[in-house]
């Protein structure tokens, strides 16, 4: 792979296992679940989303449309919404990432959370065009921040999502 | 003709095609749940697997409140009982009062032939979580089908309507409070004894009278409780005051702000009563019996 940044040195992981993308999914989704209220519900990232985009960027081939569609209903449940607003949401985030993940994965931190944010912006706005076309009320600007914080989060979100897959450095082997 | 070759690696359906498939499912989801109302049984069994999650997702807040229990000073305790004490007298010269008006009350009702008023059961249930979508006003309570809820039973607290179950789950359910938008309580002012509609307006604390007229006898204060018109809720329980009212001449009618009595935003325990839905049938209407009495009339003549 080209290294297009040399400060940033790229690693060769370790590849990473099934079973922990699914558990930080669930951990998401409990993040997701936890009772926000007051500013913290508007400040909140949707948690689902961004762990989703990040396996979409990172781990294209392990995971894709099934589990975040399913993911999705969970969450249409979970808010007691109508059926299917989350799930399209993360179809077409899990899409987008899949499409840029090439792209992505070339740039340095920065710029990879100014990918992101518009990403999660779209899935923001997919959830309120359903909303409102289901005869809420517009919520006002602050619907948005959580977007923002979202990519806000998404360095420290893929320096721990990377954790295992770093290599063991192994005393035996000099 | 044209010819491809054939890949290299077999990776299935292309990820336009696949994202095709999943946002088509996704509408016909979204359809069939807004127009037909099909899916209560995949919401049910989604609603068990997500289940857990919830339970431990309100752990950490109920393990809170437990430890601030564990953890108040005896002083507090005391004032606290000091407290309870004089508020138990006060209730139960009340109660002695009420005591005593109930039977005349029934007495009265049943020289009238009146229909008694159910004595109400009520399971007191733990708040999960609360408006943590910004777009409704909803509680999820953690009493559900198992503990013999069923769509349609009014919540309230120590002072007042929160609102009403509706959605119920087999573990869980779902409370709509009555600030959500396009929530509606018939109502009763208390003082006037004038009937209107209590709607809420989306806004957290922010209550509208719907349809009351300019010169309707509303005032700043007024205490309005359910009038059971509904069905729904029991009469007789107290739901808003009035806050603000604004006679402007211009609209048809005059806009009346009330606030919730209940603590509609921060409560952590609700009531569930399971009042029964009381309301006699619809007397048969005349319109009816008239045409067939018509036919009757002439199917006869025809004879």
């Amino acid at each position: 792979m080209i290294n297009l940044y040399p400060g940033t040195p790229q690693e060769i992981l370790r590849p990473a296992k099934i079973g922990f993308i699914v558990a930080t999914l669930v951990a998401a989704l409990l993040l997701n679940l936890l009772p926000w209220a007051g500013w913290g519900l508007w400040v909140r990232p949707d948690f689902v989303a961004l762990v989703l985009l990040y396996w979409c960027i990172d781990q294209p081939r392990k995971i894709g449309f099934g589990i975040a569609w399913v993911l999705g209903l969970l969450m249409d449940v979970a808010d007691g919404s109508l059926f299917g607003q989350h799930a399209l949401a993360y179809t077409i985030v899990a899409y987008a990432g899949i499409v840029l993940h090439r792209r992505v994965q070339r740039f340095s931190m920065t710029p990879q959370a100014l990918h992101v944010v518009p990403l999660l912006l779209l899935n923001d706005m997919i959830v309120l065009l359903i909303r409102l076309a289901a005869g809420s009320d517009y919520p006002g600007y602050w619907y948005f921040l959580g977007s923002v914080v979202g990519g806000l989060l998404w360095p420290a979100l893929s320096f721990l999502l990377k954790l295992p897959q770093r290599p063991r450095f192994d005393p035996d082997q000099i | 003709m044209e010819h491809t070759p054939p890949p290299f690696f077999k990776t299935g359906a292309s990820p336009l095609v696949r994202l095709m498939i999943f946002s088509a499912l996704s509408l016909v989801l979204l359809v069939a749940d807004a127009g037909y109302k099909y899916l209560e049984t995949l919401r049910q069994v989604a609603a068990v697997i997500i289940y857990p999650l919830q339970r431990l997702a309100a752990a950490p807040a109920s393990l809170a409140r437990g430890a601030g229990d564990f953890f108040t000073t005896q002083s507090a305790l005391r004032a606290e009982n000091a407290q309870l004490r004089l508020d138990n007298m006060t209730v139960a010269a009340k109660a002695q009062k009420a005591m005593a008006l109930e039977s005349e009350n029934a007495h009265l009702r049943t020289l009238l032939e009146a229909r008694q008023r159910m004595a109400d059961r009520s399971t007191l249930a733990e708040v999960l979580y609360a408006a943590r979508d910004p777009f409704s006003r909803r509680i999820v309570i953690d009493k559900g089908a198992q503990h013999e809820l069923r769509a349609g039973f009014p919540v309230i607290d120590g002072s007042g309507v929160v609102g009403q179950v509706t959605r119920v789950y087999p573990l869980l359910a779902e409370v709509t409070l009555i600030t959500d938008k396009g929530h509606l309580v018939p109502v009763l002012n208390v003082r006037s004894g004038l009937r209107s509609v209590l709607a809420g307006t989306g806004v957290q604390g922010a209550l509208e009278l719907q349809f009351s007229a300019l010169n309707a006898d509303v005032q700043k204060g007024d205490q309005l409780v359910t009038s059971g018109i509904d069905g729904v809720y029991p009469a007789g329980l107290p739901v808003a005051e009035v806050v603000t009212i604004d006679h402007n001449p211009a609209q048809m009618f005059a806009k009346v702000v009330c606030r919730p009595l209940g603590s509609v935003t921060s409560h952590t325990r609700v009531f569930v009563v399971h009042a029964a839905a009381g309301i006699p049938p619809r007397p048969a209407e005349e319109a009816e019996k008239a045409p067939r009495g018509r036919k009757a009339s002439k199917g006869s003549k025809g004879g």
